[in-house]
This record gives C-alpha cells, sequence and structure tokens, in this order.
C-alpha cells in the first residue's frame, strides 16, 4: 500500500468527521474570488486585444484640435493609403419643444476603413452591420437619443441651423467613444457634407479632428515615420496598440481595485486557514503522537499530511474556479454596460491563477504549522500534558504573509505597488490588533465586579488574551468588511451630493459667442431671468514654464500630466471673482490691464511647481504669449459656479478667439426657456447639471456595486474567520464547561457567561471594526471621492451594536452545544 | 531461564531539569525480560512507571543507559528507526485508549496494518474485532462505545499486527472494576494466544499478580523482585 492511497484514505476520513470543512470553505471563498475579477478582466482584455483595429476605425489615426490640412491627405494618398476624416464635438440637438446635449460625429465617405457600423431600421429593432456612414441630409442617432426626444426613423432633428432626418438607429460603432465617462452624451452620427450648413464649427469651438488612414502596412510604417516626430502640442498619432487609451487606463484602475478587493479576501481567506488550521493541529497532535507509536515515521507523517493538503488544496481550488466562474457573470452584469464592448470568452489565465491561489494560501498559511506536526512527542500517550508544540509564529505566519505577498505580486505585477498593499493590509491588521490590545487591558478592572457569570465571561475575554486578542482582530476584520459595505459607502455617497448647494447653478451656457452676448442678455430678460455674469473663455495649450518647454511625460504626477496635456481655458476678469479668494502676491489695478500677468489657482501652481514671479507660456491658436503669475488663488470648488485655473486682466487676451460660458439656476418649470433659446443660437451648448449629476451617479453607483459584488467574498472570508475563530477555542471550552459543571455551575449560569464573554467580544470588535472602517473610509473618501469624511460616533455605536449582536448571537449559538454534553463523558474523554 | 531475552535495559537513568535544580526520574535501572513472558511494572504515583515504559518503548530518551528490544539497541537508532522498530516488534495499550476520535472502530484497527503498508489491513482488522467481540460495532466511533467497549478496540488494534512485546499503561485505570477484569482477561487471553511479551504498568496489585514476574519501583530504583 502506498502512501498515497493512505493519505487520501485518512482525508477521506477526516472529511467525513468535518475537520477540514472550515479550511475548505476558506479556499474556496479565496479562489473564487480572484477567479471571478480575473475572469471578467480577462475577457475585457481579449476584447481590447482582438478589436484593436476595428476599435480605430483604420490602422492609423492622426488626431488633431485644428482641421486636417490637405496635404496630408494628398501624402497618404500618394503612398497608395485609404483615407477618411472624422470631427468630433458635443452640441445641442433639436426636436420639436425637446433638446438634448449629444456627443457629434461627423463621417466622411469612406468612413469607417476598419470595422463596421451597426444600425437598426427602427428603435428597439434587430440591428445588422452595414458599410459606411449616413449619407448627407441624414443622421443616425443612439436609441438613447431618440427615446430622450422622442422620435424615431422618419423624423427630423434639428442639428444647429439645418434639419436632418433620422435614417436608422445606429447601435455600435467601430471607434465608439472616447471613453467610459463621455459616453454619457447620446450619440449622433452625420455626414461631414452637412457640416458648413449646421454653422456649429466656429473658431473657438472645441473639435476633434481625426484622420483614418488604411491600407499597407509599409506605407503606415512611412506615415508614421515622416509624422511622428513633427507632431505638435494638440496632434496624435494612435494605431492599434494605442486603440482606445482611456478604456485602458481606466481599466487597469478598475482592475487594480477589484484584484485589491479580491486579495483582502484571500488574506482573510488565509486568516481563517490559520485560525482552522490551529485547531486541526491541537486536535492532531495526539493522533500523530499514536501514530508515531505505532510505527510512523516522521517523514512519513509529513507525507501523509502534504498529500491530504495537496489534494484537499486541489479539489477545493477547482470548486473555487467554477464559483468563480459562474461569479465572473455577475460582475459582467455590473461593468460590461460601461466598457461598452462585446466581451469574448475568458482566457485561461485564471484558472492557472486560481489554482496557484489555492495552493498559495493553503501551502502558505495551513501547511507550514501542519508540517510541525511530526515533531510531537511519542510520550504525549503517556502523558498528555508532554509533547505539545511550540507555537513558532514567524515560521507559521511569516510563510503566509510571504506567500501572500507572492499572491499580490502576481496579482499586481508590480513590486511597488504588492509592497504598499500588503503593507496596507498589515497595518490595518496591526492597528487592529493595537486597539484590541488596548481594549483588552480596559477590561481589566471589571474582572473584580458583578456576578458569577459576569465574571466568568469577562475573565475569560481578559484571560485568554491571546485568544481573545485573535479572535477581535477576526471579528474586527469581518465586521470592517460588514461596515465598510454598509454604513460607510452611504455616508460618502450622501457626503457627496450633499456637497453640492441647492441653489447651485444647474444650468451651464456654453459656446456663446462674443457677437452673441447682447442677444443672450436680451433674450433672457425678455424671457423673465435675471442674465448671469459671462464669463470669457480662450482655449490656450502651455508651453513653456519659464522658458523651459513643457514635457508632460517628464512631470511627476498623473494630475500634472492630465493637466498639461489637454488645452487650459484661460479667461479674463476685473475683480476677483466671487468664490475666489487671492492668497499670495496681489490683484490688478485698473493701471496693469493688458500687462502680461495672471493669476494662477493654488492647487495648479503646487501640482505645477509654480510660485509667484514664475512665467507661463502659452499658445492659443499657433500665437505663443508670456505672462508672470502675479497672485494664487483659492477656489472654492463646490460652490459649483464657472471657476478658472489661470485668469488674466482685461487687455491681455481680448485678440485671440473667444467664446462665453456662464451659469444660473434655473427651476425645472422654466425649462422651455432653454429650448427657446437653443432654437434661437444652436451654436449654444446647455449643460443639464442635474442630468449630469445623474448620470455620473448612475455610473458610480454601478462601479460601487460591482465592487461591493467582489466584497461580498471578502464579507464570506470575514464570517468564516469568524466561524474559524468561534472554532479555534471550543474544545478548551467543552472541557472548562465540564468542569465547571461538576463544580456545580448550573446550565444557565455558563449560558449567561458564554453569552457575556461573546457580546462583549462583539462590542469590542464591533468598535475596533468601526475604527478601522473609517480610517479606510477616511482614505478612500480622500483619494477616489476627494471629500473629507469624518466618521462619528454612529459608526462606533453601529459598529459595537452589529458586534455585539452578530457574535453574540452566533458565539452563543455556535457555542450552546458544549453545555448539552454530560461533563463526565467530556471528562473521560479528555 | 534460557529463553531468549527480548527485552533488556542496562544503567538506565533518566534526569530532567526542574525550577527546583536537577530531578532523577529513573536511577539504574537494570532488567531482562523473556520471550513470551507476563510482566507487571507497580509502584506508587510518581515512583517512574510511566518513565520507565515510556524508555522500553523508546518514547522517549534516556539520559543515560541502554534499552534493547529483540536484541536491537533502540537508542543506537535515530527517532524513525524506533518508530519502525515500534511498527514491525511493539503494540501499545494505553490507559486513555488513545484511540483516534474521527476513525471508526474497525479503522483504528486498521491503522497500524496501514502504516505498515499492509494490504491485508481490512480482512486481518475484521478479524481481530471479531476476536475482542466488537464485529458488530466495526463502524462505530470511539464517542459512540462504552470505556470497555474502547479500550477492546486499543487491545484489539494493539494485537492486530502480532507484535513481539506489548506495554500495557494501567489498561484498566479508566475502568469499573468488572469491565477491567474482563478487559484484563481479554488481554491475557490474546497475549496467550499470540505469545506476545507483554509488561504492563499499574498500581493494582491484583492485576499485577496475574503476571509471572512483578518488578517494584521506588523512587526511581528498582527493588527486589517478588515472584
Amino acid at each position: 500500500m502506498n502512501h498515497f492511497s493512505l493519505a487520501l484514505r485518512h482525508l477521506h476520513r477526516e472529511w467525513r468527521a468535518g475537520e477540514l470543512l472550515v479550511l475548505a470553505m476558506a479556499l474556496i471563498i479565496a479562489v473564487a474570488s480572484v477567479t471571478s475579477v480575473n475572469f471578467f478582466t480577462s475577457r475585457i482584455h481579449q476584447a481590447l486585444a482582438g478589436q484593436a483595429n476595428d476599435l480605430l476605425g483604420g490602422d492609423l489615426v492622426y488626431l488633431s484640435d485644428s482641421a486636417i490640412k490637405a496635404q496630408r491627405v494628398a501624402r497618404a494618398a500618394e503612398l497608395g493609403l485609404q483615407s477618411a476624416k472624422t470631427l468630433e464635438f458635443p452640441t445641442m440637438v433639436l426636436a420639436g419643444e425637446k433638446n438634448q446635449l449629444v456627443a457629434l460625429k461627423a463621417v466622411s465617405d469612406s468612413y469607417p476603413l476598419r470595422g463596421q457600423n451597426r444600425v437598426a431600421p427602427k428603435l428597439f429593432a434587430a440591428d445588422a452591420a452595414v458599410t459606411g456612414g449616413p449619407e448627407p441630409g441624414t443622421v443616425w442617432g443612439g436609441s438613447r437619443l431618440l427615446t430622450i426626444l422622442g422620435v424615431d426613423v422618419g423624423d427630423e432633428l434639428t442639428v444647429g441651423n439645418i434639419d436632418l432626418k433620422v435614417a436608422a438607429v445606429l447601435t455600435s460603432e467601430p471607434d465608439q467613444s472616447e471613453g467610459v465617462l463621455l459616453n454619457i452624451a447620446p450619440r449622433l452620427l452625420m455626414h461631414t457634407d452637412d457640416l458648413p450648413a449646421t454653422g456649429l464649427v466656429q473658431p473657438a469651438s472645441r473639435i476633434v479632428y481625426r484622420l483614418l488612414l488604411a491600407g499597407d502596412a509599409e506605407a503606415i510604417g512611412q506615415i508614421r515615420q515622416e509624422w511622428e516626430p513633427k507632431l505638435k502640442p494638440g496632434e496624435s498619432l494612435l494605431d492599434v496598440q494605442d486603440a482606445r487609451p482611456e478604456v485602458r487606463s481606466a481599466l487597469k484602475r478598475g482592475e487594480h481595485f477589484l484584484a485589491l478587493a479580491a486579495l483582502v479576501s484571500v488574506l482573510l481567506a488565509g486568516a481563517a486557514v490559520a485560525m482552522a488550521t490551529r485547531r486541526f493541529i491541537s486536535r492532531h497532535l495526539d493522533n500523530c503522537a499514536i501514530m508515531r507509536c505505532l510505527g510512523a515515521e516522521q517523514a512519513m507523517i509529513s507525507r501523509l499530511y502534504l498529500i491530504q493538503m495537496v489534494v484537499l488544496g486541489l479539489l477545493a481550488s477547482v470548486v473555487g474556479i467554477a464559483v468563480g466562474y459562474l461569479a465572473q457573470w455577475g460582475l459582467m452584469f455590473f461593468l460590461a454596460p460601461l466598457a461598452g464592448i462585446d466581451l469574448p470568452a475568458p482566457s485561461l489565465w485564471p484558472v492557472a491563477l486560481g489554482l496557484i491561489t489555492g495552493m498559495v494560501t493553503l501551502l502558505g498559511f495551513a501547511v507550514p504549522p501542519i508540517l510541525q506536526l511530526k515533531d510531537v512527542s511519542t510520550m504525549r500517550v503517556l502523558r498528555r500534558d508532554l509533547g505539545g508544540l511550540k507555537a513558532n509564529a514567524l515560521s507559521a505566519y511569516g510563510i503566509g504573509i510571504l506567500a501572500f505577498m507572492v499572491l499580490v505580486l502576481f496579482q499586481a505585477q508590480n513590486l511597488t505597488l504588492a509592497a504598499a498593499i500588503v503593507a496596507g493590509l498589515l497595518l490595518v491588521l496591526l492597528m487592529l490588533a493595537l486597539v484590541a490590545g488596548g481594549l483588552l487591558l480596559l477590561l481589566r478592572p471589571l474582572r473584580k465586579k458583578g456576578g458569577a457569570a459576569w465574571r466568568f465571561g469577562v475573565v475569560n475575554i481578559s484571560r485568554r488574551s491571546g485568544h481573545s486578542l485573535v479572535q477581535m482582530v477576526g471579528f474586527g476584520v469581518g465586521l470592517m468588511a460588514l461596515l465598510l459595505l454598509a454604513v460607510v459607502r452611504g455616508d460618502l455617497l450622501s457626503e457627496w451630493e450633499n456637497r453640492l448647494p441647492a441653489d447651485a447653478p444647474n444650468r451651464f451656457l456654453i459656446n456663446i459667442q462674443p457677437d452673441q452676448l447682447e442677444g443672450v442678455r436680451d433674450f433672457l430678460r425678455a424671457e423673465g431671468v435675471e442674465p448671469p455674469l459671462l464669463y470669457p473663455m480662450v482655449r490656450a495649450r502651455l508651453e513653456q514654464i519659464n522658458g523651459k518647454p513643457v514635457v508632460p511625460s517628464e512631470l511627476k504626477t498623473d494630475r500634472a500630466k492630465r493637466l498639461v496635456a489637454r488645452e487650459f481655458n484661460l479667461s479674463w476678469a476685473e475683480e476677483v471673482q466671487s468664490g475666489n479668494a487671492v492668497v499670495s502676491g496681489s490683484w490688478w489695478q485698473p493701471g496693469d490691464y493688458g500687462k502680461p500677468i495672471i493669476s494662477v489657482e493654488q492647487s495648479l501652481a503646487k501640482e505645477l511647481g509654480l510660485g509667484l514671479g514664475d512665467t507661463l507660456t502659452y499658445n492659443v491658436a499657433g500665437q505663443l504669449f508670456t505672462a508672470k503669475i502675479s497672485s494664487l488663488r483659492r477656489i472654492d470648488w463646490e460652490s459649483f459656479k464657472a471657476n478658472f485655473f489661470v485668469v488674466a486682466p482685461p487687455g491681455l487676451l481680448d485678440k485671440y478667439p473667444v467664446n462665453y460660458i456662464t451659469g444660473f439656476y434655473l427651476p425645472a418649470e422654466q425649462h422651455a426657456v432653454l429650448n427657446r433659446m437653443v432654437q434661437q443660437f444652436p451654436n449654444i451648448m446647455v449643460l443639464d447639471v442635474a442630468t449630469i449629476l445623474n448620470q455620473v451617479r448612475d455610473i458610480i453607483e454601478q462601479v460601487i456595486m460591482a465592487v461591493e459584488y467582489v466584497f461580498i467574498f471578502t464579507v464570506l472570508a470575514g464570517l468564516m474567520v469568524m466561524y474559524a475563530t468561534i472554532h479555534a477555542t471550543l474544545d478548551e471550552r467543552i472541557r472548562e464547561a465540564a468542569v465547571l459543571r461538576t463544580l456545580g455551575a448550573r446550565r444557565s449560569q455558563l449560558m449567561s457567561s458564554i453569552m457575556l464573554e461573546y457580546t462583549g467580544l462583539g462590542l469590542l470588535s464591533g468598535l475596533v471594526g468601526a475604527i478601522a472602517a473609517g480610517a479606510i473610509g477616511m482614505v478612500i473618501a480622500k483619494q477616489i471621492f476627494d471629500l473629507v469624511y469624518l466618521p462619528g460616533p454612529a459608526l462606533w455605536l453601529s459598529g459595537m451594536l452589529i458586534g455585539a449582536i452578530g457574535v453574540g448571537v452566533a458565539g452563543t449559538l455556535g457555542t450552546r452545544f458544549v453545555l448539552n454534553q454530560p461533563p463526565l463523558k467530556t471528562l473521560r474523554g479528555a | 531461564m534460557t529463553a531468549q531475552i527480548v527485552v533488556n535495559t542496562q544503567n538506565l537513568h533518566k534526569r530532567v531539569m526542574s525550577p527546583e535544580g536537577e530531578l532523577t526520574l529513573l536511577q539504574g535501572v537494570n532488567l531482562s525480560i523473556a520471550a513470551g513472558e507476563t510482566v507487571a511494572i507497580v509502584g506508587a504515583s510518581g515512583s517512574g512507571k510511566s518513565t520507565l515504559l515510556g524508555l522500553l518503548a523508546g518514547l522517549d530518551e534516556p539520559t543515560e543507559g541502554q534499552v534493547s528490544i529483540g536484541g536491537q539497541d533502540l537508542f543506537a537508532l535515530d527517532e524513525d528507526g524506533r518508530a519502525r522498530l515500534r511498527g514491525e516488534k511493539v503494540g501499545f495499550v494505553f490507559q486513555a485508549f488513545q484511540l483516534l476520535p474521527n476513525l471508526t472502530a474497525l479503522e483504528n484497527v486498521m491503522l497500524p496494518l496501514e502504516l505498515a503498508g499492509r494490504h491485508d489491513a481490512r480482512q486481518v482488522a475484521e478479524g481481530v474485532l471479531q476476536r475482542v467481540e466488537l464485529a458488530e460495532r466495526a463502524s462505530h466511533y470511539p464517542k459512540q462505545l462504552s470505556g470497555g467497549e474502547q479500550q477492546r478496540v486499543a487491545i484489539a488494534r494493539a494485537f492486530a499486527p502480532h507484535p513481539q512485546v506489548l506495554f500495557a499503561d494501567e489498561p484498566t485505570g479508566n475502568l469499573d472494576h468488572r469491565t477491567g477484569e474482563r478487559i484484563i482477561d481479554l488481554l491475557f487471553q490474546l497475549n496467550a494466544e499470540q505469545g506476545t511479551t507483554l509488561v504492563l504498568v499499574t498500581h493494582d496489585l491484583h492485576l499485577a499478580a496475574r503476571c509471572q514476574r512483578q518488578l517494584e519501583l521506588d523512587e526511581g530504583q528498582l527493588q527486589a523482585e517478588r515472584s
């Protein structure tokens, strides 16, 4: 008989006895949580890789914020390349009394060069792929747009100065979407030939021009070589590698976040495994001693346990992978609509990762202590007090933490990030342990008070302080995960919503041309709306700081890179705008008008390392101007008013192309005013803040739901920790209860003492968990929502309440049967 | 005595460190036990009985001296070598039965045979269980058995591999008088059937009297033999 079959038989016997259930469950949870996230992200990656060419609409795309020069098209034709042009910008469209902001894309005849549009003949009818785009005189609208405007195929839409017929419902475009967030605006596709008549293309309009190229790879390579070195700010070249970088980076961040949530489950599962292993070991000390008496060599015992553990790990991992595969459909449900792409089947990598996760967790947290079992003293069979194992925490849990670090590294693919994640998690655990330890110390003086049950309960908590500490950390982590989901999330969302003052501007008007200023004021006055302040806006690109060219890639923070990569809106003003305050330097006097000085918002200045006296050189429509920073301002962004990072005195920017922006509060019942305004001034865009906020809110809700979904595993893992923790002390409790009952303790007394102990533990763990959840909430608030969140007593109280009730009930129920055992039986078996 | 010597000790000492200084548990124990003999080691609590038994079975190491089983010097072997030797030649019956709680009665009896890699473990174990009249309880777990039944399973487990020597540590200590008597009868019957050498540790003089020889330990030293 070989060791393998013997080990399998032992495994079967252990499983039958329920010894391995906690271990297996914890592993399944860990594996399921990691694989579900990775199955999902693998599908997204496959989609991005498979559709990359189609996603661009061509092999190479030249992007510019100014009109495409004829030479470029000619050069492409010379090299035998096909080309197509698109222009994309946001604008308002009208249908009868209704209007809507859309992401308009005008396309030339040959669009798209790669991939196909899909359209439906009627709203909600089945769609099919078609070649080419809309004919001149027609538009294709997305179903959302048509629904909002209450029109269908065959009706007309007003785009700028002209009416265009809806010829089809657009269901997908190959090069759709600038990214998740810009997808907020519904889509509208038209032909470039109709564009001049709309009058929408104005000198200061924010338009993205694209030249799509396709053809021979060599010719594409040559164009790339010729154009790439000469790209100016505002121009770029994209090929398949760069397809939808914004989606990629958004997904990357999303993946990291989901992966992190999954890893928290793995760590918790590791803790549950470690906890369950403690019980496993204490129950197997005798078994091992007996087996050694019966002739088992140390190596044999190690091999038996190792085979059992590996087989258990494999089986649990396979189940976990299956659960993870099912669970990823849930993630799809929440997140796939945001990604806006069809998802192919996942790769096999998550299966491998699931196996690795399961095995590493088990080998890291369970196997090192289990392998110490072989060292048990055989004398234990004669004298039970002999031959216990010396707990070697470092070898037992050090390897576990190291193993966990390997998993994090696998997932994060980045040593610094992995180290940061592990350090962060360990910090949370350390904090939990410190708080728990502190609370246990505070408990000591209470030992002498109260009745017998109270004393037993309290004494038990502080006497078993090592165990209590571990239990509190275990319960605390579980409760922390629960509280984060239940309380902190709600607090954060309402905090975010409350930040918007009730009378904050709810409508913004954008793209008002200088010659329309008086007209807009008169119009509003005639409609009985007090005309708001109109702010001038000049689009400029930051080229130099103190005479040195700005290279985005050399900037340190992502925010700084983003800030300089796009165009700035510069404004001018005589007075400091309300909600702004000069924090250093001084505001200009009338005598300074026209001088090359500017006022910069302080956070921008900090991000770019700017101070008073530094000079900035801007490029406005091809012309450079340089100005010196004469003051720094603090802006109350929460006012939700139109604000500007950089403001100049009057007279400096007047000569450049300018348009105006304003924001004001318009009660819902006066909504028709805006319809009339858009009819009279078709180029003006109306932003409905409430709608945008709702859409942003929807997206945030969806992302939060996806994260919560992953956190379900975390909560399950937390519950496993709690369960394993209760179980870890069960044997000791059974013996103790037996002794106490022999000494005359009544059932009710023991019951009260157990209830008191667990309720007390729950109360303390709830407080510990609430403090940790609050701290994590503060970090999330700052990092993700840019909010200041101060966890209050309500969080602590709910933590203590949930903890006391949850742990009290669970612990009492889990331990109750201790009292049902006849004491003699327990004592004899001991 | 011409029979072959199965258990032999020479000048066996065991000392341990305690908070009060060095403590002598055994002092110069010399004994020889022949094949098929039944020997009782008696003495008061703390006289060193369990310590001696532990050393005889190679469960613990002496500070000084030698133990041999079947001619093999135990402490010339390493721990694993002693385990192998136990598996081949030694059986145990304990006061606290020491059955594995997660294994059924049959599986407990099979365990030493399985550890020795025997393919006929199940048949042999079933036969021995039948011999101790517990065949119908083969699939019961230890906690479902009475104390006497558990000890019978333990005896079956001890005899299943046909050991050369059987060490029994207070085998009736956890049992009432009548059950204890029946257990002892069974132990001696099986011992006679298999021709095993039996070394019994007990403070029960009545039980000790059923053995061919009685060795008395007092404060770690072997007293004059009564027989």
